[in-house]
């Protein structure tokens, strides 16, 4: 069994000039072994001290690199052809003085990662010197600033300016029970550096607007979104883009969501994928329509991976590329992102170099919402026992929240289902209509008006108000 | 040893540096070498590169399967891959420890420093075939009539 192994120019110096061995073995590492017993002026150049090939030296077997194969320990023929190629690598040394040195605390705290040739100790000192912010400590914040910690990215920032409520606890892991009612700032902190006491927290007490976003982003190499609105999602967008920063992006509703990575100076940016928001209110909010409470650990999860891959440079990245997540299905999907040529942001020709209004970019507050007159919980329950026959009162929630729990002598009417059981009701009749917090009702009011119903009100705060104030014992949500 | 190259293919290499700047720039030197590699060797085009590290401005990175097609298509020209340029943004012309330790024997290194932009001197340097310590070798640069 004879094998040819090809030696590239620069170490023909060592085979006494021969551009090629014949050699016998069985596998890949034995051919090598062979060349080393021959010629064993190549061994520094091509082994470690621990007896591994150095990851610079590439071996193609015929025309496949070995490790697509089952690397040293592949099987070779007569008449196979192993070349040595060279990766060329190098660099200045300004990375080698600034990457922190590692504690023996820290080497065995992160001895899972050090195993792996793609992080090793260089990985993960890349890590340590990391400096991540993400947008929200809420759903996805919470997975994805859990997993960055206990990876050991040395400085998460998060800007948020919420309190922990109860509702939040069902997906929000990086809270608790114990923290309910302090701001999620100080809550994740706590938690954050008990997983990882080594993690420098830096806490922004702040709504992120267009005054403070540049000055906050600046200070960071990788921003994470993990905000629920447009307004913000469009704002982290162009902020990351006009400072050159990755933008790792991820949103979940209901049972669905979707992440990518947004970096203008690789591939797209979210202005190329979606160039104009929704028109507001048509996409609710998560409060709105709720969302099963894993989807946030998995969207954010991969939030997380793609954060430390952009770090540490291995693997392919999301850059480019949309995934979709379909949890009911169990399914993912994959989009190919382009770059728009045409993106007022990151395009040729961009119109866009500075912050805007973003509130008004989304139509918040543009155009002012329908505002019918309301009637508050306390006059409601005065009408409902003096009154009831005369007055309608309309449930326009969904039937799955007519369950949780709905007002005495109501009747369910679905806001999407109004428009067609209007000549249900008595056109000369009182109507109340009540939703959860108060907007959808509005809606209903506006199709009832709409429908020559002259005599409609909406009850202030939705049926929340009235558990609150008039049922203690009624259920919220 | 020594390496040899015009002033044209030098002032390519620096400005390959600057437009690469803050980033770092990297090539092949594509040419002839005299004596079977025991003698000076002298660079007839250049081959820049695509760096493959994109995540660290500091690192460059020429892939196997770029450097087996490149050894193809120079070999078929008579011709061999002699060494590799790259720039150093913001840090002197000499070899940094990365890339002595990621250093082919024989091959000639080049590197220009890029100073806030703009090129600087240029140096180029052999690994030592002991490793791991690289030496400066003769730059002559020939001006074209």
């Amino acid at each position: 069994m004879s094998v040819t192994v090809t030696i590239p120019t620069p170490l023909r110096g060592f085979t006494g000039g021969a551009d090629a061995v014949e050699l016998g073995g069985g596998t890949v590492g034995e051919v090598i072994d062979g060349l080393l017993a021959a010629h064993g002026g190549l061994k520094r150049h091509l082994m470690q001290d621990d007896g591994r090939l150095r990851n610079f030296v590439n071996l193609y077997l015929n025309d496949t690199d070995i490790r697509h194969l089952a690397s040293t320990e592949t099987p070779v023929q007569a008449g196979d052809v192993l070349t040595i190629v060279p990766s060329i690598a190098g660099g200045s040394p300004a990375v080698e003085t600034e990457l922190p040195k590692l504690s023996h605390a820290e080497v065995l705290r992160y001895s899972r990662h050090l195993l792996l040739p793609e992080v090793g100790v260089e990985g993960q000192r890349k890590l340590k010197a990391a400096r991540v912010l993400t947008i929200g400590a809420g759903g996805l914040g919470s997975p994805l600033s859990l997993y960055l910690a206990a990876a050991g990215v040395g400085t998460i920032g998060i800007v948020d300016f919420d309190v922990v409520d109860l509702t939040n606890l069902q997906r929000q892991i990086v809270h608790g029970t114990s923290t309910l009612g302090k701001t999620k700032l100080e809550s994740a902190k706590a938690r954050l550096t008990d997983l990882n006491p080594n993690l420098k927290v830096e806490s922004h007490d702040a709504r992120l607007s267009a005054a403070n976003a540049l000055e906050i982003i600046r200070e960071y190499d990788i921003v994470v979104d993990g905000t629920d609105n447009f307004p913000t999602r469009y704002l982290v967008n162009d902020a990351c883009v006009l400072l050159d920063k990755p933008n790792v992006y991820g949103s979940i509703f209901r049972f669905e969501g979707q992440a990518s990575v947004f970096y203008a100076k690789e591939g797209p940016c979210y202005r190329c994928l979606y160039s104009e928001p929704p028109p507001p209110g048509l996409v609710p909010s998560c409060a709105e329509g709720g969302v099963l409470g894993v989807l946030p650990g998995i969207i954010g999860s991969i939030q997380a991976l793609e954060t430390i891959k952009l770090i540490i440079g291995a693997g392919d990245s999301l850059i480019g590329r949309l995934v979709l997540f379909d949890a009911l299905k169990l399914k993912f999907r994959e989009l190919k992102l382009r770059k728009d040529p045409d993106c007022p942001l990151c395009g040729e020709h961009p119109t866009i170099h500075e912050l805007i209004d973003y509130e008004a970019f989304c139509g918040i507050g543009a155009v002012p919402a329908y505002q019918g007159p309301e009637i508050v919980a306390e006059q409601l329950k005065d009408e409902l026992s003096q009154k009831a026959d005369d007055v309608i009162l309309i449930d326009v929630r969904e039937p799955h929240e007519w369950e949780i729990a709905h007002i005495e002598g109501a009747r369910l009417i679905p806001l999407g289902q109004l428009p067609d059981r209007i000549p249900e009701l008595d056109g000369h009749a009182e109507i109340v209509t009540y939703c959860h917090k108060g907007s959808r009702s509005m809606k209903a009011l506006e199709i009832l008006r709409g429908a020559g119903h002259s005599r409609v009100r909406s009850l202030a705060g939705g049926i929340d108000a009235w558990a609150a104030r008039i049922e203690p014992g009624m259920a919220r949500y | 040893m020594s390496l040899r190259l015009t002033d044209a293919l030098l002032e390519e290499i620096r400005r390959h540096g600057a437009a690469a700047y803050p980033a770092e720039c990297c090539g092949a030197m594509v040419g002839r070498s005299a004596g079977n590699g025991t003698g000076g060797k002298e660079v007839v085009r250049l081959w820049p590169a695509v760096n493959r590290r994109t995540d660290d401005p500091h690192r460059y990175l020429i892939a196997p399967d770029d450097l087996r097609r490149l050894e193809r298509e120079v070999r078929a020209e008579g011709l061999e891959i002699v060494g590799y340029y790259h720039s150093h943004p913001d840090h002197p012309a000499a070899p940094s420890a990365y890339d002595t330790a990621h250093a082919w024997p024989w091959y000639s290194y080049l590197i220009v420093r890029i100073e806030q932009g703009q090129p600087r001197e240029a140096a180029s340097y052999t690994l030592d075939p002991e490793r791991p310590l690289m030496h400066p070798e003769p730059l002559e640069v020939l001006s074209e009539v």
